[in-house]
């Protein structure tokens, strides 16, 4: 049945768990009371709207609208002055009461006020010219006031107070920032980091800062001329704005019976102890002692409503880590967890360079970072917030904690960013999730924004999502235009995609554009047409058209156009007449490059298409498939035949390897190696399948390595007795992935995804009794195999190996001599 | 390139579906591209980003993919689809079992 849910305070938290609430269909009429007379607007944004760079406009995160198209009752400029336990009711400052089955407060926060004369007048509440910085309100009249006025003190020398200060400079001449402690942001930076962050508040932004200044008196009869500290000192002045601290808005909760003591008091179902049907949620819930005045962790918070009031009982919150960012654009500071050592073993590591205004520490305890703070350069923020958060192991150089070494400087690589790395910390939006959007098709980082909510929180972390987005765009082939779809231009994951091609029999790529996906997509060919190959084996209509040029020629297109040779040397084995045949072509076709590959095999290069056929004759010998998504190698060490330490002969095993499975096509393509014991001289462990020699005569199998772009060690699949058993299972694994993993998925990403533990099952274990249909389906693949570069006596196309390129050839690829 | 009259460049058989060639015309380089819905398309041999064989990408009934860096261009107006500068279209039919450039 439908409830009723009444959520007094549309601030951030209120309308974040009505979101979260509606993401996860509950099944409400949702009522809600705000005591300020908008809809629901980015509360962290007033700084930059105080600043001038963001409009009122842009800080809204959801008009009218949306209550509207949501079904939800906003009553906005009402406010709840009680609430009726018993009868379940709650009472509008408009005489207004409204039945309810379940509440939730998110009443926010105040702006306090630290005891001062004359600072209220006793008929308006503030003094004439006296300032909060909390609501819209506070930020509009704020902004009209100083436009005529010359000189503003800011009390309060927190974040807060450094983004007042900040953007009133944009309204008027001289900005004091007067703080009552010793240093600035005292909370988040310890001393040394304070000052130096005072330093550049007054030398970058010209920002006069007071510390120890304890504020004692407003001044001025009718509007303020100045203010008086503790010591006697007078600041002049005509405007002043209050940032010394937020009090949790409780007293609704406290005059209607409910346990208030900071905070009001919340379980770890955010549930108002002692309440089956009061949550409270945000600044005003005081979770486990604990109150929090950061968004992050009201998001978290929200989550865990939302997940309990829908029926997921099971669901508990258990405090969040608290890491902050300034936003005051040319200074950086960030800050997380502990600010000082607490214990005698916690490792501190400082790094200071006062004339840059560069300061970092961390704490560390028990190899894991428990603080850290930043001035002055942000770069690591990302990285450290991440070890932070999860308390994820360090790196053993230190130092790599605070400087990028080695890498490029500054900014982190979109590319070598882990999909699960969170990018927007204020609305927890990871990397996967913007490149998620972008691969459905949304190519703006507006869009993208809208989209994620990436970057809507304090945007700190726009122009990161920026790079992602740009990076996910790029049109780069390894990326997949739409996240769970085959190819981009048939709107079906694989499976589904190929139950259907099953079904109605589809053997030729335009056969599937035509059933499926209605129009021929050119960037959907190649991969349908190594689908397609996989599924029929030799009953597959090959239409060259579907191939890129790579697999229309059998080689490898350069980027001057040129193509190059690889023969075949099976296990990197070679034999000096092959040796001295290829040289003879080299020559005979004054190759411009000869060189040799990182898979074992001699490259031939710059040659061009019209040539490749007679080469092909010349040479006689098979294609090394250097070019298509396909089995491409497999690098052998020496092994037992020669390797004072060789265990088992890796040579062998590996041509065996190669003899067998060589030019099966897949979604990516297969590296392998074969290494003669654990010194991996053949680097069996980064390749997509990797088969290590041990002691006793046994072969451990891994997969899922890699060594290009992305480097991951692979896993152990299992450990067999012999050649024979691993030549099976070689097979097995890779028809499990052929017909699994996505275009263009490389195992490194595969094997993750689906999880070594499943895959050994399936793959070893045949927990799914389909291992003989895997041995069966590519058992037929091998049979099925030609040599491509047979197609050198009769081209299979017209023109197939003619030109395409200009009639001058651009010269681009240097010869070497 | 303003093409002076129209030239036979062989027959259709030349390019298989799907498929393009190119052919030199008053010393340049042009793609021709044989669509699956059986017309033609005629198009500046050289991609414009770094020089790519553009009679060696991959098309579809609208688009053609350079082969290199695999942007797209449109093959009815030559405007990119990424950003990259336009490429020159040309006329072109097939009449009798030949293909003819130009008007
Ligand atoms: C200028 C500024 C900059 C900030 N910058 C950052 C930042 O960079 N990063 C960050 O993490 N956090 C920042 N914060 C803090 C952040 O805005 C708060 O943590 C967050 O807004 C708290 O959300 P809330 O929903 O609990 O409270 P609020 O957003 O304050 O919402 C509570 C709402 O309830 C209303 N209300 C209260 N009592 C009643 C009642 N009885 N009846 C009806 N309505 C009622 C209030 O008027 C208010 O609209 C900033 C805050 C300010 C003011
Ligand atoms: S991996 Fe072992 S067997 Fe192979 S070459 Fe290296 S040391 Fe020798
Ligand atoms: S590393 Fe880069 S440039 Fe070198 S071969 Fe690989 S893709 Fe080409
Ligand atoms: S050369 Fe054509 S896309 Fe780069």
């Amino acid at each position: 049945m439908t409830q009723r849910l009444v959520v007094i305070g549309n601030g951030m938290a209120g309308a974040r768990t009505v979101e979260e609430i509606l993401a996860r269909n509950g099944d409400f009429t949702v009522t809600m009371f705000g005591d300020e007379p908008y809809g629901n607007y980015n509360r962290i944004m007033l700084s930059n709207l105080l600043a001038g760079v963001e409009t009122e406009d842009g800080i809204f995160l959801n008009d009218l609208g949306w209550y509207q198209e949501n079904g939800i009752t906003l009553n906005a400029g009402v406010k709840i002055e009680k609430i009726d336990k018993v009868a379940k009711i709650v009472h509008g400052s408009d005489g207004s009461r409204t039945p309810y089955d379940k509440l939730i407060i998110a009443t926010g926060s105040y702006s306090w006020t630290p005891p001062m004369k004359n600072v209220h007048n006793p008929k308006r509440g503030y003094h004439q010219g006296v300032f909060a910085f909390r609501t819209l309100d506070d930020t509009r009249s704020m902004i009209r006031y100083a436009r005529d006025h010359e000189r503003a003190v800011v009390i309060g020398g927190g974040l807060l107070g450094l983004e007042a200060a900040r953007g009133l400079q944009n309204h008027l001449s001289h900005v004091t920032l007067l703080h009552a402690m010793g240093h600035l942001m005292e909370r988040q930076l310890d001393p040394k980091a304070g000052q130096m962050l005072q330093a550049s508040v007054e030398g970058k932004l010209g920002i006069e800062v007071i510390t120890n200044a304890m504020t004692s008196e407003i001044l001025g009869k009718d509007r303020v001329t100045g203010v008086k500290l503790a010591d006697g000192r007078v600041i002049d002045c005509d405007v002043v704005v209050i940032a010394a601290g937020i009090r949790p808005n409780t007293q609704v909760a406290a005059d209607s019976d409910l346990p208030v003591e900071r905070g009001i008091v919340v379980d770890d179902q955010m549930r108002v102890e002692g309440e089956r049907d009061i949550y409270s949620v945000g600044e005003c819930a005081q979770h486990r002692g604990s109150l929090y005045g950061l968004v992050a962790p009201l998001w978290d918070q929200a989550k865990v409503l939302a997940d309990h009031i829908t029926g997921h009982t099971d669901v508990a919150y258990t405090g969040s880590k608290l890491h902050t960012k300034l936003k005051v654009a040319g200074i950086d500071v960030a800050s997380m967890g502990l600010i000082a050592p607490e214990h005698d073993t916690d490792e501190v590591i400082v790094y200071n360079e006062p004339k840059k205004g560069v300061y970092k520490q961390l704490i560390i305890r028990d190899d894991v970072l428990v603080g850290a703070v930043l001035v002055g350069d942000n770069s690591k923020a990302a990285s450290l917030i991440q070890a932070f958060d999860r308390g994820m192991a360090l790196p053993e150089e230190r130092a790599e904690l605070l400087f990028d070494i080695g890498g490029p400087a500054g900014e982190v690589s979109p590319a070598e960013m882990p999909d699960d790395a969170q990018v927007c910390n204020c609305n927890g939006v990871s990397k996967g999730a913007i490149c998620g959007v972008v691969n459905q098709g949304c190519k703006t980082v507006s869009g993208v924004m809208d989209a994620t909510r990436a970057g809507k929180g304090c945007g700190t972390c726009k122009p990161l999502v920026q790079r992602i987005v740009e990076w996910a765009a790029g049109g780069e082939v390894e990326e997949d235009p739409a996240a769970s779809w085959y190819v981009p231009g048939v709107p079906m994951p694989k499976q589904e995609l190929m139950a259907a091609v099953r079904k109605y029999e589809l053997k030729s790529v335009s056969s599937v554009f035509a059933k499926l996906g209605g129009e021929e997509d050119a960037k959907s060919k190649m991969g349908l047409a190594s689908l397609l190959k996989m599924m029929w084996g030799a009953d597959y209509v090959d239409e060259r058209d579907a191939r890129f040029i790579n697999d229309r020629v059998h080689a490898n297109i350069q980027r001057d156009g040129t193509f190059s040779v690889v023969p075949q040397m099976k296990g990197g084995v070679t034999t000096p007449a092959q040796l001295r045949k290829i040289a003879e072509v080299a020559e005979k076709y004054d190759v411009p490059m000869v060189k040799l590959t990182g898979g074992q095999r001699i490259d031939l290069l710059g040659v061009p298409k019209e040539q490749l056929p007679a080469m092909w004759a010349d040479l006689d010998m098979p294609s090394g498939y250097a070019y298509a998504k396909s089995f491409r190698t497999v690098k052998t060490c020496v092994g037992s035949d020669f390797c004072r330490f060789g265990v088992g002969d890796s040579t062998a095993l590996g041509i065996a390897l190669e003899e067998r499975y060589q030019g099966l096509e897949g979604p990516g393509k297969m590296k392998l190696a074969v290494t003669g014991c654990p010194r991996n001289c053949a680097e069996a462990y980064v390749k997509d399948l990797g088969v290590v020699a041990i002691d006793g005569g046994k072969w451990e199998i891994y997969v899922g390595g890699a060594a290009g772009a992305h480097i991951r060690k692979g896993d152990l699949l299992t450990t067999v007795g012999s050649a024979e058993e691993v030549i099976r299972l070689t097979g097995r694994f890779l028809q499990y992935y052929r017909e699994n993993a996505n275009w263009l998925e490389r195992t490194y990403a595969f094997v993750p995804r689906i999880g070594i533990d499943t895959i050994r099952e399936i793959v070893v274990d045949d927990s799914e009794g389909i291992a003989e249909a895997l041995d069966a389906a590519v058992e037929e693949a091998v049979q099925a195999y030609k040599d491509p570069w047979k197609e050198r006596a009769e081209p299979v196309t017209p023109g197939q190996f003619r030109t395409s390129l200009p009639l001058t050839v651009l010269p681009q690829v240097p010869v070497r001599s | 390139m303003i093409l002076q009259t129209s030239q036979k460049l062989g027959p259709l058989t030349d390019i298989p579906p799907g498929e393009g060639r190119s052919y030199a015309v008053d010393g340049q380089m042009i793609a021709v591209f044989h669509l699956r819905d059986g017309s033609l398309r005629a198009v500046d041999a050289v991609c414009p980003h770094q020089g790519g064989p553009l009679a060696d990408g991959q098309i579809d009934n609208k688009v053609v993919v350079c082969p290199l860096h695999l942007f797209a261009w449109d093959l009815a107006t030559g405007c990119s689809q990424s950003g990259q500068p336009p490429i020159n279209v040309y006329p072109v039919r097939v009449d009798g079992d030949q293909i003819v450039l130009g008007e």
